[in-house]
């Protein structure tokens, strides 16, 4: 590997880290659409600083940017505080406004700059290494590299400083409020950090893409775990892995690189989506079977249950009285053998005490919906996990 | 008053796009009693829990918790909001939610450490919730959600207990369960607010009542006040009540 090549993925894998976090909170609060908002009502704020300092990598710039973000939020929720239009609408409202002013500032003014509004959407890596840092005729490396380390650091800093009031404050508003945790402070704070991050990478990356590496990993990570900490470290590394192998993956095919990035992190949620152990599709169709076959084994079990008579237990004439396919017959019986619900003498079937002890458990569950007495069989039987 | 005053409001009045929902609430409650909140849909019971809370800004009047502002008391109150306003897929578990209920005590920074931890196994185990302390929320049925915020108010260990709704959607053994426990409150000295909807069980469950349809109504002993005058008043149709019974 080359040295723009290291350091091209290096600034990937940093950004990534760096919306990674946010985002995890963004998902969490329903609030997805917000960032995509910010990414582009950002724009007219980084026109702004464009044309004050001239250098697309100026502090002013990422300030400036950054209140615009602010903006785009306060105006977001006052609009929505009228009560005349739900939050979808009041984003759909605002952001394509302030985008539209920035388009029309670049139009009228930076023609012949190198500002156009595809540089801010798609943004482009490759070009990150050739922006270098240069203090007294050092080169301390590309540019990006610094600004993106620099949020990430303090965006570190801040999860860890805040970290139980962001989780309180994201769970429960009113516990928040109450316990003196100001879910406005919170909210600022969060949506300050999301814009500054926004700004920071877009240049690198643009505006589409950073959407995407704040809401994909964090999506992603919430079907595999229920601990926050874990989202969050997860997240960091569906991030890293999407950007470095989004990466090669450009470089193979000769495309873009952060629309090879967006690639991979979408098929990352796409594969964890098929395939996460509790909360995937397979998983839930899985489940879903177990219970229809689960539901059958009850039924038959309470048959038994409710026949001492031995030519009602009798296997042929179970399959006439029940009335099942052959197959799903079988599967059934199979199950209550396995557990050793039922035993079978001369083709007569009846309940062994482990049986009528779990037909009466679950039946009684079934009537009261109290689930004290079957809290040890939800591990076996999906039936009884709600 | 027999006791001393735990909470006093005064001319509350709360607005929401100027249309008030509050108005001119004066309220007195006397410590160490069981108050149930009551009033028709729409009447204002949250929001006078939230307003004297901070949650929610009044347009006019004031709040005393122990004759100090709520901003300065906010260690010797415990809030339970209702179990809808918040989102039980949240990525944590029982134990983590009822922890969350120290951190009042711990302020902005500070991380909870194993005195937290100890003190919210006991909460969890006051209200029989013990072996669901690494059950991820969404796991856990209406009443076994309902007594993990109950736990969490448990662990602040505090003198006044606000309680929105905190019977809804949950099975009779979990009411009971509940009920007992704030009972038990009381009769340590603490101060109970319960927004309730369930007429007929005020005089079994409250020593106090609070009749509230945007005015209030009347406040005082359950004894005295629970009657159909007051009821009729509140809720505007002749509600018969079987008070005594």
């Amino acid at each position: 590997m080359s040295n723009p090549q290291i350091e091209i993925q290096l600034i990937a894998a940093v950004v990534a880290i760096a919306c990674a976090i946010p985002g995890v909170f963004l998902v969490l609060r329903k609030m997805a659409l917000i960032s995509d908002a910010i990414s582009h009502s950002i724009l007219p704020g980084i026109v702004l600083g464009f044309f004050i300092t001239q250098d697309l990598n100026s502090p002013l710039l990422i300030i400036l940017a950054a209140i615009t973000g602010i903006i785009t939020v306060v105006l977001v929720e006052w609009i929505q505080k009228t009560g005349l239009v739900k939050e979808d609408t009041a984003i759909g409202l605002v952001f394509p406004a302030l985008f539209s002013i920035g388009v029309i500032l670049i139009a009228k003014n930076a023609n012949d700059v190198h500002l156009d509004v595809d540089a801010v959407l798609l943004g482009e890596l490759a070009f990150a290494p050739f922006d270098r840092l240069m203090m007294s005729g050092i080169d301390l490396g590309p540019k990006s590299l610094w600004v993106m380390g620099v949020i990430l650091v303090i965006t570190m800093m801040l999860l860890l400083l805040f970290f139980k009031e962001l989780k309180v404050s994201t769970f429960d508003v009113g516990l928040s409020s109450a316990l003196g945790f100001s879910p406005a402070i919170l909210h600022y704070g969060l949506m300050s950090i999301s814009s500054v991050t926004v700004v920071g990478a877009f240049e690198a990356v643009g505006a589409i893409l950073v959407v995407a590496l704040m809401i994909a990993p964090a999506a992603t990570s919430y079907l595999l775990t229920s601990d926050l900490k874990k989202m969050l470290m997860l997240s960091v590394l569906f991030g890293v892995f999407s950007a470095i192998s989004g990466y090669w993956l450009a470089h193979w095919l000769d495309a873009s690189i952060a629309g090879s990035i967006s690639t991979m992190l979408g098929l990352v949620f796409l594969m964890v989506y098929l395939f996460a152990p509790n909360k995937g599709l397979i998983a839930v169709m899985y489940r879903h079977k177990q219970q229809r076959i689960e539901v059958s084994l009850l039924t038959f079990l309470l048959h038994l249950n409710n026949h001492n008579e031995e030519e009602e237990r009798h296997i042929n004439h179970l399959q006439e009285h029940i009335n099942w396919q052959k197959i799903r017959a079988k599967t059934v019986v199979d199950l209550a053998e396995k557990n050793n619900l039922i035993s079978i003498n001369n083709q007569v079937v009846s309940l062994t005490e482990k049986g009528n002890n779990f037909t009466s458990i679950a039946l009684e569950y079934i009537i009261t919906n109290k689930d004290e007495k079957i809290e040890h069989l939800k591990d076996d039987f999906f039936l009884f996990r709600g | 008053m027999r006791n001393k005053i735990a909470i006093q409001v005064d001319d509350l009045t709360v607005a929401y796009n100027y249309k008030p929902v509050l108005w001119d609430i004066d309220l007195v409650v006397p410590e160490a009693v069981l108050m149930a909140i009551v009033g028709p849909n729409g009447a204002g019971k949250s929001t006078l829990i939230k307003a004297i809370l901070g949650i929610i800004d009044p347009i006019a009047g004031s709040v005393s918790i122990y004759g100090k502002p709520y901003d300065k008391q906010r260690q010797l109150v415990a809030y339970v909001p209702q179990k809808g306003s918040v989102d039980w897929d949240f990525p944590t578990t029982a134990l983590d939610v009822v922890m969350m209920g120290t951190y009042g005590s711990l302020g902005w920074i500070k991380r909870p450490g194993k005195k937290e931890k100890k003190a919210s196994l006991e909460a969890l185990e006051k209200v029989g919730m013990l072996a669901f302390k690494n059950r991820q929320i969404s796991q856990l049925s209406g009443g076994q959600q309902q007594r993990v915020f109950l736990a969490r108010a448990l662990v602040q260990n505090a003198s006044i207990y606000f309680m929105d709704e905190p019977f809804q959607g949950v099975d009779a053994t979990t009411e009971i369960a509940i009920i007992n426990i704030l009972k038990e409150l009381r009769k340590a000295g603490k101060t109970v607010v319960v927004v309730h909807h369930d007429l007929q069980t005020v005089p079994e469950y409250f020593d106090w009542v609070t009749f509230l349809n945007v005015k209030k109504i009347a406040t005082g002993p359950v004894k005295e006040i629970f009657n159909d005058d007051n009821l009729t008043k509140t809720y505007g149709i002749n509600y018969k009540v079987a008070v005594n019974k």
